[in-house]
């Protein structure tokens, strides 16, 4: 079992790189450090350096095909790192074996791009399968959950709908259902609001948000819709697809104040500014 | 030891059940239920509130919440407030949120129950619906043909060479293996019963034969349906997910000419090539049977195989094979086209053109075997 580095802005190395701006006082929960992503020999994201707090909801942003989505599969154990660590508290992830990382990761949950529901069982089932397979409910105390968990984004009454009967909004809400079966620590949202209108996507925003401050979950976000990313982000991270690593950490919205990089103001100006 | 979840009921007031809750409220630590509080209710006749103490709570989860909203749920039935006090704010701020879209009371109705005349009935619509839908897809496969024929259908060559390949050079192992196997099957049960009458080399007949007319193009068609027509199925039920087959409509292309002819092409062509293939090595795999025995050598086995076996057997052989193509290609291509939009709608696709091959192969087996049966061939 590894232990944490110690958090501070020393940690975060380049010269492009923003000083963070989160409170020092927060509890650490996810440290990256010094990670590099790659398939095979292609390397996507080097050197990467941030720390998710306790609470937070941290938003991994970036243009289309920076390794977002990779970075998240690598949080949540699908994809190793070809060079780096990720510490979830003082545990090394990566250099667990397979059944502590399993333990850990059961302690998250995730939503995935299109829900990832199983479209062979119904919304109930799977909201469900996580309990039935890792808590000892009966039967009864489930289906509670199940009602309680589905009631919670909004889906009370649809529980006996299949994923294929419901439209994709209600698909990454179920999504998220099930992914807070087991009550996680961490919830990972890969691209929440893609393909949602605009009152679908503000309504997911302030979901994200209520349960992120009702609940204390560590929320990190995948996104690159700037309207979610000011909206819910109390802290992030900005994959530069350009220069392959990252170039700022930070609250959203004090990156955008003090920003001098141009590809980021570029960025979270919908491209604007430059 | 950490003290458990625990439930106190009090009556400070006629009027007043105080409800205080204690310890860790998470879920699986054994938790009260609201029974207590439902029948200490319904025994207070004049009860017209109660209140929830949450303030030695000292962890929750879901646990409490659903005891909340079970608690909720008594308090409305009866008529009675239910005034929160102390309980944490993000457990009070989730109950909220779980009450603030209404249950949909009426999402789902409930499931018709079918007397046995409607279910035979609704089953017969159903039959008479797919056999429609079978002959809609053959009619419009026949029409994208012509279209072919004529110079005028749109698919692309490269796709025809791709389903060429995969009907022909890479089904070669498993066509060979399980033809040989059937030739050694049938070898062996015809040494047997021809050994009572000292007529062992009579095999060559039986295997060659069986093999020529018949068995070849059936295991053949039957290795393809669940090689091939499954995977047809399963491309076109994927496609069909992914709005690929709607992109192909919107810019005006006939997804009949451009997926389902190729396919069809392809298998129709190569099916003959594998089926005389799937001869070869049943002959051989009955030669190998036969050749154990001492009586019999592979130069006896040869003549008798070649004087046993006609053209008529080889061109039935063959015929069959065409036919068992079209209906394996048809099969897999039309479920990939009718496959709904989820996954386990590519799956059921995929089942149901491997079964539909098969039942066709083997009908259509009947009607050409009854045929060639009456033409004396």
């Amino acid at each position: 079992m590894g232990h944490a580095p110690p958090v501070n802005k020393t940690d975060v190395e380049g010269e492009n790189i923003q000083p963070m701006t989160a409170t020092p006082e927060k509890e650490p929960h996810i440290i990256v450090k010094d990670l590099t992503m790659a398939y095979g020999d292609f390397v996507v994201m080097r050197d990467l350096t941030f720390t998710i707090n306790r609470g937070d909801v941290f938003i991994i942003m970036g243009g289309s095909g920076c390794g977002k989505s990779t970075m998240m599969t690598i949080l949540i154990g699908l994809k190793s790192p070809a060079k780096g660590q990720v510490f979830y508290g003082d545990e090394d992830f990566w250099g667990l074996d397979d059944d502590a990382r399993d333990v850990i990761i059961r302690r998250a949950g995730v939503m995935y791009q299109s829900g990832a529901l199983w479209s062979s069982m119904t919304l109930a089932e799977n909201v469900s399968l996580p309990l039935e397979t890792y808590t000892e409910l009966t039967p009864a105390q489930i289906d509670e959950v199940v009602r309680l968990k589905m009631a919670l984004v909004g889906l009370g009454g649809f529980e006996e709908f299949y994923p294929s009967e419901i439209s994709g909004g209600m698909q990454k809400r179920a999504g998220i259902a099930r992914a807070m079966a087991l009550d996680p620590e961490i919830l990972f949202f890969d691209e929440p609001s893609a393909g949602l209108d605009p009152v679908s996507a503000r309504r997911l925003d302030d979901l994200i948000i209520e349960l992120s401050e009702s609940l204390r979950t560590t929320m990190v976000v995948v996104t690159h819709e700037l309207a979610s990313i000011f909206t819910i982000g109390t802290n992030s991270v900005f994959l530069d697809a350009s220069k392959r690593t990252m170039t700022a950490t930070g609250n959203p919205s004090e990156l955008l104040a003090e920003t001098k990089d141009p590809t980021l103001r570029l960025f979270l100006t919908r491209g604007e500014q430059s | 030891m950490a003290r458990p979840a625990e439930l106190q009921l009090d009556q400070p007031s006629p009027e007043t059940l105080t409800v205080s809750l204690t310890g860790p409220w998470k879920l699986g630590k054994d938790i009260p239920s609201t029974d207590e509080v439902a029948s200490k209710v319904d025994s207070l006749g004049r009860l017209q509130r109660i209140e929830v103490n949450g303030e030695q709570v000292t962890q929750w989860d879901s646990g409490l919440l659903i005891f909340l909203a079970s608690l909720k749920k008594i308090a409305a039935e009866k008529k009675i407030a239910l005034v929160n006090v102390g309980l944490p704010e993000g457990a009070r701020r989730l109950l909220e949120l779980a009450a603030a879209v209404p249950e949909k009371k009426d999402a789902r109705k409930a499931e018709e129950k079918k007397t046995f005349l409607l279910h035979l009935g609704d089953e017969t619509v159903d039959f008479f619906q797919s056999c429609g839908d079978l002959l809609e897809f053959v009619g419009e496969t026949a029409v994208a043909f012509v279209k072919m024929l004529s110079g005028r259908a749109q698919f692309r060559r490269a796709d025809l060479g791709l389903i060429l390949e995969s009907c022909s050079g890479q089904a070669l192992p498993i066509v060979a293996l399980i033809s040989f196997l059937v030739g050694m099957i049938l070898a062996f049960i015809g040494m047997i019963q021809l050994a009572l009458f000292g007529a062992q080399i009579f095999v060559a007949d039986l295997v060659g034969i069986a093999m020529v007319r018949l068995m070849a193009a059936i295991m053949t068609g039957i290795v393809m349906a669940g090689r091939t027509g499954g995977a047809f199925a399963a491309q076109l039920g994927t496609m069909q997910v992914n709005q690929e087959i709607d992109a192909l409509k919107t810019l005006g292309i006939s997804p009949m000419e451009y997926l389902v002819l190729p396919r069809m092409l392809g298998l129709a062509l190569m099916m003959p090539l594998l089926a005389l293939y799937a001869n070869v090595m049943g002959v051989l795999g009955g030669a190998v049977v036969a050749i154990g025995n001492p009586d019999i050598n592979m130069t006896q086995y040869y003549l008798q195989t070649v004087k046993a076996v006609g053209l008529w057997d080889l061109g039935i052989g063959l015929f069959s094979s065409v036919v068992f193509g079209v209906i394996v290609a048809l099969s897999g291509c039309m479920r990939g086209m009718q496959c709904g939009r989820s996954a386990s709608a590519v799956g059921d696709a995929a089942t149901s053109a491997v079964v539909t091959a098969i039942v066709g192969i083997i009908v259509s087996t009947a009607i050409i075997t009854i045929i060639t049966s009456v033409l004396g061939i």
